[in-house]
This record gives structure tokens, sequence and C-alpha cells, in this order.
């Protein structure tokens, strides 16, 4: 059902079949249907996908941050071979910062504004590797030192607001980086940051994240991002992995026809001055989900089978993608 | 920092100033002093006689100079009604009003702030729902009926408590103390709940709803991803999150139970402040009236002080903001 890893390297993250569900008066709303993906050890996946289409609540799922109404319906998330998706809720704290850590949106919000950046860090710290205090806050400063900010061991002792926007993610990705986990889930780390301070901090991630062999899904719907950073890029819509694949295939030659409408939307230099593709409509509210493929109503390509069954993800050059119009029966089919 | 106490301490000196204004005009329009304290049948010579005494012949600037130096000094002239000094009168009383108000503060923040933060982290437990419910009766009730109640179970019923009065009292040089007595800390349990019964009431509700607020921010959601632990998160990071604006709310309120004791101290016939400007009211003993109305101007100046400065022991925010103002 996944694209196979890159060889010699067991999955890190294993995510079968998840289903994510919101119980509401109006009934159960599905918000992940059966999302399958693998991670492999050092390798970073890019998940995107337009705003509601479930790719930060896979994340949430994966790092046990989710709240009523909300809830795991089905599947299984493993964690190096071992199922995290069923733990108690303080073997599932122990895991987050210590082997699955976070970045958020936004820096300016994601940290404590009362507290040092100090306290912050060394609080970590300590929780997981239970160091003294000396040994946590030296390793602290490394750590500020590691991320580029300058003069650490006196910016160490500064509270968030002194720091500014770009600086500040950088103490997040400190802090999520603090306990040395085998897996960062970055939900769009860089959206509420300016564009010339959007590119440091990817590059910064992407060394810190190398060097440690750390894994990394990185969620974004900025594709420039993706194609910078990821080895592998799953598309998502309407709560279903639609295409996954090695990046430079899925920009190059999308093989679902929302994958290829996404990448259409991408300006690019060479384009000159044609209009950038756009794909009518809007997604489908979670309650107004269409039968069959979730994308027919708006694809120009639909036929017959869209509107009856769920394409199931299948093989497609060097990736997955789900799309009745890569079934040979089917297009065979209605050919006749 | 500096600059900025200052700047609060210029502020409420304003406050005074202006406050001193009004309750010297009290003077002029509350009834005629000399009416009141000679009676009808006084000779126009007596009159003039006790209006040169009282000053009340000086043109109006000069009464006001007059009346803010020695408000400055705590003076605050004769009592219409008692002939005595006011300032003698108030000292008298002061300790019995404070005694009670700081105890019914310390009881209503320290109360408030826990059940607000259980109400806020059992969110719909029983308990919780009960005290929640139970805190609309303090809201809605008016003091004086959960006063006049308490003294028909504890008082009259079970006749575990006196019903008024301060009890016995120690004299600490003028300081006249009930708390180191038996019967003084007895005297002194129900009018200390009636009085801190509302405040508590708001305060945990303000709480309960701040932090509430909070546990909503970006912050505790990312402190969970750090694997931070959810009493660690409540208590370490949320909660210091909540007072902030809390101590806004609780500042106002506490000046406000140091100052309006009167209801509390009528119902338990509390020999404090409130119970001498009720008096004072009925004669329009205008002296009296003039420096309770300074006293409690006073106290919200002092809360509002002390409102400012846990801001910035709370606040590192404001600290940096008071440093930049410095042009450091």
């Amino acid at each position: 059902m996944t694209a196979p890893p890159p060889p010699g390297a067991a999955p890190v993250l294993e995510v079968r079949d998840l289903v994510f569900e919101f119980r509401t008066r109006r009934g159960v709303l599905r918000a992940l249907d059966h999302v399958s993906f693998d991670i492999a050890k050092g390798e970073v996946l890019g998940v995107v996908g337009e705003s509601g289409a479930g790719k930060s609540l896979t994340g949430a799922a994966i790092i046990g941050l989710i709240e009523p109404p909300g809830r795991i319906a089905g599947g299984e998330i493993r964690l190096e071979g071992a199922r995290i998706d069923n733990l108690a809720p303080d073997a599932m704290r122990r895991i987050r910062g210590r082997r699955i850590g976070m970045i958020f949106q936004d820096p300016l919000t994601s940290l404590n504004p009362l507290f040092r950046v100090g306290d912050q860090l060394v609080e970590t710290i300590q929780i997981h590797l239970g160091l003294d205090d000396a040994a946590a806050r030296a390793r602290a400063i490394a750590l500020l030192a590691e991320v580029g900010i300058p003069a650490p061991e006196r910016r160490i002792d500064g509270y968030p607001h002194e720091f500014s926007g770009g600086m500040r993610q950088r103490v997040v990705i400190a802090l999520a980086l603090a306990a040395e986990p085998d897996l960062i889930i970055a939900d769009e780390p860089t959206t509420a940051l300016d564009v010339s301070v959007q590119a440091q901090i990817i590059t910064l991630l992407k060394r810190l994240c190398r060097e440690r062999g750390t894994s990394v899904m990185l969620i974004t719907h900025d594709m420039g991002v993706i194609a910078e950073i990821a080895d592998r890029v799953a598309v998502m819509y309407a709560g279903r992995i639609v295409e996954i694949g090695p990046v430079g295939a899925v920009i190059r030659a999308p093989r679902h026809p929302y994958a290829a409408g996404l990448m259409g939307a991408i300006p690019s230099l060479e384009g000159g001055r044609a209009r950038l593709l756009q794909i009518p409509g809007a997604m489908p509210r979670l309650d107004r989900i269409p039968s069959g493929c979730a994308f027919r109503p708006r694809c120009g390509q639909a036929f017959a089978p869209c509107s009856e069954r769920v394409p199931p993800l299948m093989a497609a050059g060097s990736g997955l993608a789900a799309c009745w119009l890569l079934d040979a029966d089917m297009t065979a089919e209605a050919a006749r | 920092m500096l600059a900025y106490s200052l700047r609060s301490l210029a502020q409420g000196a304003l406050v005074l100033v202006a406050v001193a204004f009004i309750a010297f005009s009290m003077f002029r329009f509350v009834g005629d002093p000399v009416v009141n304290m000679l009676g009808q049948e006084a000779t126009l010579q007596d009159r003039r006689e006790l209006t040169e005494r009282l000053g009340l012949d000086a043109p109006f600037p000069v009464q006001f100079a007059r009346f803010i130096g020695n408000a400055a000094r705590g003076e605050f002239g004769v009592s219409y009604r008692q002939g005595r000094k006011v300032s003698d009168l108030i000292r008298e009383r002061l300790p019995a009003t404070l005694e009670l108000a700081l105890l019914s503060a310390i009881f209503a923040t320290g109360a408030g702030i826990l059940l607000g933060v259980y109400a806020a982290i059992n969110r719909d437990g029983f308990l919780s729902n009960l005290v929640m419910t139970g805190s609309l009766v303090g809201v809605s009730l008016p003091t004086f009926l959960i006063g006049i109640g308490l003294i028909y179970v504890f008082a009259v019923e079970l006749r575990w408590l006196p019903s008024f009065g301060r009890g016995e009292t120690v004299a600490l040089g003028w300081w006249n103390t009930g708390l180191l007595t038996d019967s003084g800390r007895k005297s002194l349990i129900m009018p200390v709940l009636t009085l801190g019964f509302f405040q508590l009431t708001l305060i945990m509700r303000l709480v309960r709803a701040e932090m509430l607020e909070v546990m909503r921010a970006e912050f505790i959601r990312f402190a969970r991803a750090r694997g931070v632990g959810e009493r660690t998160i409540q208590l370490r990071h949320a909660l210091r999150n909540t007072l902030i604006p809390v101590v806004t709310i609780a500042g106002l309120q506490l000046g406000s139970v140091i100052a309006f004791a009167i209801v509390t101290e009528t119902v338990f016939q509390w020999p404090g402040l409130g119970a001498l400007f009720v008096n004072a009211v009925q004669f329009a003993d205008v002296p009296v009236m003039a420096a309770y109305l300074m006293f409690v101007a006073a106290v919200f100046v002092v809360v509002n002080l002390i409102v400012d400065l846990t801001y910035f022991a709370l606040d590192p925010r404001l600290r940096s903001g008071a440093r930049l103002a410095k042009g450091h």
C-alpha cells in the first residue's frame, strides 16, 4: 500500500490504515480515511494538501495530541515497530519530546511568555534525560548555539519576547531536538515567518536532522519547501493520501489529477507568462464528502467508476497514486 | 521599573487630590453643620462664633488649601456629632476594619484561586460542578442575607459563635487586636466569611475562566508535545499566565473589601469604620464622611500600586518594557 522505503533502511514510523473520526451531534465525521505511509530512518517526508485535508491531524494523531471529540477509530501507528496509538497517557507522554519531537507553525505562541527560554529548554532536557541542573543548562546552551542563536550563554536567560520570530523558531527547533528524538513532526514550521527567514529555518532544520539521522514529517502547503528538503512527498485530499512518491517524480510528473493541479499552481521561472493553473471548486466539507473518489466533482477527467468506488493507491511510476485513470481494466471498460 | 513606579505614585497622588476636592465640597453642600451642632434655638452670635471656630468664614481656596494640608497630616477636624477629633475616631476604629478586611481578602483570594484552579482542571467533575453552582449562590445572594443566615445557624441554633461585636481585644500600642484572644478569633469567623464570600466566588469564577482560556493556548500544546506532564503544565505553565489578568480584578475587589465593609459591619455590629461612616451619614457629620472618603481613596490607590508591582513580578514583558522606556 505504501511506496517502498529507500533500500537498506527500516522505517522509523509506520502508519497503517489510520482512521480518525469526530463524533458530533450530527453524526460521525471521518477526517482521516485509511491513511497509510512509512517514514524511513533519516528520511524527510513532505505532506502537502489544502487546508482541511488532514495533514495536521495526521501529525497530531501520531504524537498523541488529539482532543475530544476526535478519536482514532481504526488502524495502527508504529514507532520502530512498536505500536504507540494505544499507549496509556503517561507512556505516550514519555514518547513525546523524547522519541517524537514537534514543531508548530507560530513561534510567537509556541513558547510560554512568562518563562525564560532556558527554563523551557532545561525543563524539557530534565524530563527526558534526567540531567542535573548544571549539565542540563550546559546542554541547553549547546543546543542554542547549534540552532544558530548568537551569544547563547547570555541569550539563554532571555524571555521569548526578547527574540525575533525567526530566532524564536530556532529556539522551538532546539526544544524539539532537546532529547534527540527519532522523528520530528514539523507542522508548517515556516508559514508564520518572513520569506527571507523561511529559507534559513528550512536549511537549519535540514542540516540538524541530517547530522543526527532524525526523520522528519514536514507538513506544509508550500511546494517550494517540499522541493527543497523532502525525500518523498505525500499529497493529501479530503482525509486520504491520493499520491505518494519520490519528491522529484511527483513534482515533475504527478499521476493523480489533484496532484497535477497542485503542481500546475506553482509559479516557475521557466514558465514564462503563462497563466497559473487553478483547480476549480473547493475541497468538500467533512460532512459532504462525495461517494467514490472525493476529488471527482473537481476533476476534469472523471469517468464512470469514479462515482462508484473509492480508488485505492496503486503503483504509478516510481510511487503510488489513488486514481481510476491508472487502472487499465477500468479505463478499457469505460472506452468500450 | 523606577520610572514606572514613580508614574504610578504621581497618578495616585492626583487621584487623592481629586477625591479631596469632592470630600471638601461636601462641607458646603451637605447640610449646614452649624445648625446641626447648635440646634434651632441658637443665637446669631453663637453661630458666628462657631463658624469662625470651624474656619467656615474663610474664602473657598483658603479653606481647600487648609483642608488638603490637614488631610496630608491625617487631620480632618472635629466630629460635629461626637465633638472629638476625627483622626482619633478613625484610629480607634481602623484596626477592627483592617483585621476583618485583610482576613477576608486572604480567605477570598486563597480559597478563590484554589477552587478556581480545581474547577478548571476537573472541568466536568461532580465536585467542580457543585462548586460552580454554589458560586452562583455567592454571586447572587446579597451579603447581609449570608450574614443573617450564618448568625441564625451558628449563633442562634448551634450557639458556637457570637452573633455580634469583636469579643475581647488586646491593645498593642494603639492597635486593638482581636486575634490574640479566643473570643476575638471566634467573633471574626462569621464576619470574615460573610465579607469574603462574594469576592471568593468572583475570584474563583474568574480564575476558572482564565485558566480554561490559557489551557487552550498554543504554548500549552507545545509543552505537551515536549512531554511535560499534565500537572506541571497546569500548575507551572498555565497558572502563572492565569494569574496576570486575575491580579487586576482581584486587586480592585480587595480594595472594595477594605473600603466597603459597611454592610457586614452593620449586620455584625462590628465596631469598625463602616459603622462609623453609617452613623456619620445619618447625622450629616461631614468631617467624618470626608475622612472616610479620603480613606477609601487612599486604600484604592495603595491597592492599585501593589497590583502594578505584582504585574512586574509576574510578567517579564512589562519589565523589559520599562527598561526600554528608560532608554536601556
